[in-house]
């Protein structure tokens, strides 16, 4: 699409609808919101992004493929997951948290690891399918 | 924290899975990994089995939020020996699929993708939450849609259409009895489902949510009236592939069954005749439908159907004996059904066809491999002292008891077919003189294969038919096994208690 007027937005949208996507990502564990929905915005940038610049520019922009994030994504959640069996001998997916809470960021435990690994993995394949689609045409 | 290993076969899968896909582009690597990473989670399941064996029920709550509320995974004899069946097939099919899958189906990620799938079958298999199990079944069917499509021949989508619409509609039919036993008890646990299902008046909405149960279930299953999306396309993806669905993926469906209605709705003798209606007609019409094909893998795909009515039959009559015949006939049939799959494999590399008229004289070729095939095959229809027998004597003198005599008919016409059919395949294939087909042009033949890529292919159906073997003459372990299995599934207080660790005697 060639439009001088996407173009200009979706350079300044990129780094808002990141910082949202991140911003929804943290907020997920007491508010709506999450990894999912996290990631999905996320992802959204980067499609708003190749539709005013082309693919070419937003995979030169992502650097790795985007399904490289699926299996980075899935190992931490996974470590996030079982973090807790080897740390204090918890089942899995047992949430532990440090006792104060951080600045800007709230409270961090391993529920935030795993929503960090579901967002990954989210922006991974939702870029991987559209980009594939965007190619094959 | 013994109990913390009912987690083991479920990470370890999920770990492999995770390292596959980081090594998407390096198919030696995957290999590498898929192979001794079966074999490692063949030694936890043996160790799961072993620690269920002897500490009896373990149970263990997901994220340690207590039960009735979390997510419990129960590890009891029926779900360890499952988990044990699961990675010794798993193994097999991982050893077999490196040996015969093609590279350009390798590429696009086989191997993540079945292990991805043997996660769900363990998951299915442990976890005691009935949501969960859901999930669990979703995972299975996703990533069987893509071990289905995976290579992209037309026959396969026209086959994947079929199974992924039908196993979809039984999936949402599940979640709606799922919906209505949530608004009825509200629990998903099952331990804590079984208490609260026992005490609603109104036993009509019961039996309804139980038949929906039996709809979602039977679909994948494959019982009677529901069955055909199986023959219509478990022939098409490659015989691996064919293979773990053959030998776990209907398991499932009778596994959830059985654990349904063991546990949940228990001893409704309505439902009781509606499922031995069901698993006659089953074993009727799946002997029949083996009968007509031409096709080998098609006529395996009937027998699965065939043979998935011995174990509703014995579920729907309903006594600790007959439950004792279905759980040793699922441990034989699981290893029996993988092995056929890969036998079927076999044949096609060596003819370069699976039609039964088409090929012939794989035994002057290749007697010593025919010998081989043929103890699966005996052991499939029962010959004595073969896995299969025992099973089968265990569930016909148990209808003799109950004097359900057109069981009996039933359940001998399915043995004599299974007989018949087994037997003109051995007529057709192994004995017939062999024709000249036209040869296949870039198709691997079995005797220009490497001698390392022929260990691989028969190699694995070696060790089922061992393990096939060491059923049959093992009988008296397999069945101690199978008494300990039903008594503890008759006798649902056990499991209650291990969840919730209350007595709810009174």
């Amino acid at each position: 699409m060639k439009s001088i007027i996407l173009k200009t937005a979706s350079n300044y949208l990129l780094p808002l609808l990141l910082l949202f996507s991140l911003f929804i990502l943290l907020r997920g564990h007491y508010l709506p919101g999450g990894g999912f929905v996290g990631g999905l915005i996320a992802s959204i940038a980067f499609v708003l992004h190749a539709f005013a610049n082309g693919l070419q520019t937003t995979k030169h922009l992502l650097r790795i493929h985007p399904g490289f994030l699926m299996p980075i994504g899935l190992s931490v959640a996974f470590l996030a997951g079982i973090s807790p069996m080897f740390l204090s001998g918890l089942p899995f997916m047992t949430g532990i948290w440090f006792p104060e809470p951080i600045s800007v960021v709230g409270m961090i435990g391993s529920a935030l690891f795993f929503d960090i690994g579901v967002y990954l993995v989210v922006i991974g394949i939702s870029l991987t399918i559209i980009f594939t689609i965007t190619e094959s045409k | 924290m013994m109990a913390q290993i009912v987690f083991l076969p479920i990470i370890v899968q999920l770990l492999l899975a995770i390292s596959l896909l980081f090594s998407w582009k390096w198919i030696k690597w995957q290999k590498i990994i898929s192979n001794v990473g079966s074999v490692l989670s063949l030694v936890i399941a043996i160790w799961l089995f072993s620690t269920t064996w002897t500490e009896g029920t373990l149970t263990v709550q997901a994220g340690n939020w207590q039960a009735p509320f979390g997510i419990s995974f129960v590890s009891d004899t029926f779900a360890a020996t499952l988990v044990l069946l699961t990675a010794i097939s798993g193994m097999a099919v991982s050893f077999f699929s490196v040996g015969t899958i093609m590279p350009a189906r390798l590429k696009f990620g086989f191997l993540p993708i079945f292990h991805f799938l043997l996660l769900g079958l363990n998951g299915a298999f442990l976890t005691g939450d009935i949501f969960n199990l859901y999930v669990w079944f979703e995972i299975i069917i996703i990533s069987s849609f893509v071990l289905i499509t995976l290579g992209g021949e037309k026959t396969q989508i026209e086959g994947a259409i079929k199974y992924f619409t039908l196993n979809i509609f039984a999936s949402v039919i599940f979640l709606t009895a799922i919906a209505v036993l949530y608004g009825l008890t509200g629990s998903l646990n099952m331990a804590d489902l079984a208490l609260k299902v026992a005490e609603i008046q109104n036993r009509g909405l019961v039996e309804v949510t139980a038949i929906l149960f039996l709809i979602g279930f039977g679909i994948k299953a494959a019982l009677f009236p529901l069955y055909f999306w199986l023959p219509a396309s478990y022939h098409t993806p490659p015989p691996a592939v064919s293979a773990i669905f053959g030998g776990l993926l209907t398991k499932v469906g009778v596994y959830a069954l059985i654990r349904v209605f063991t546990l949940i709705f228990v001893g409704d003798v309505f439902l009781g005749n509606i499922i031995l209606v069901l698993a006659g007609l089953t074993l009727f019409s799946g002997a029949l439908g083996a009968l007509t094909q031409n096709n080998i893998s098609k006529v395996f795909s009937y027998l699965i159907i065939c043979h998935i009515g011995y174990m509703i039959l014995g579920l729907g009559m309903y006594t600790e004996m007959a439950i004792t015949g279905v759980v040793f006939y699922l441990i034989h049939d699981i290893i029996a059904k993988t092995n056929l799959f890969m036998i079927g494999g076999l044949i096609y590399r060596i003819t370069g066809t699976y039609s039964m008229r088409d090929s012939g004289g794989l035994y002057a070729k290749y007697p010593l491999i025919s010998l081989l095939i043929i103890i699966p095959f005996f052991s499939l229809v029962g010959v004595p002292p073969l896995s299969g027998f025992w099973a089968k004597l265990t569930l016909i003198s148990e209808s003799f008891k109950s004097g359900n005599y057109w069981l009996i008919a039933a359940i001998l016409f399915a043995t004599f077919i299974t007989l018949f059919v087994i037997a003109r395949i051995w007529a057709e294939v192994f004995w017939k003189e062999s024709k000249p087909l036209p040869k296949l042009q870039n198709f691997r033949y079995f005797e220009k294969l490497k001698l390392e890529k022929k260990i691989l292919i028969v190699g694995p159906i070696v060790f089922l038919t061992l393990i096939s073997l060491y059923i049959g003459f093992g009988a008296e372990y397999i069945q101690r096994l199978a008494t300990r299995v039903a008594n503890e599934l008759m006798d649902n207080q056990q499991y209650i208690q291990a969840v919730l660790g209350v007595n709810t005697t009174n």
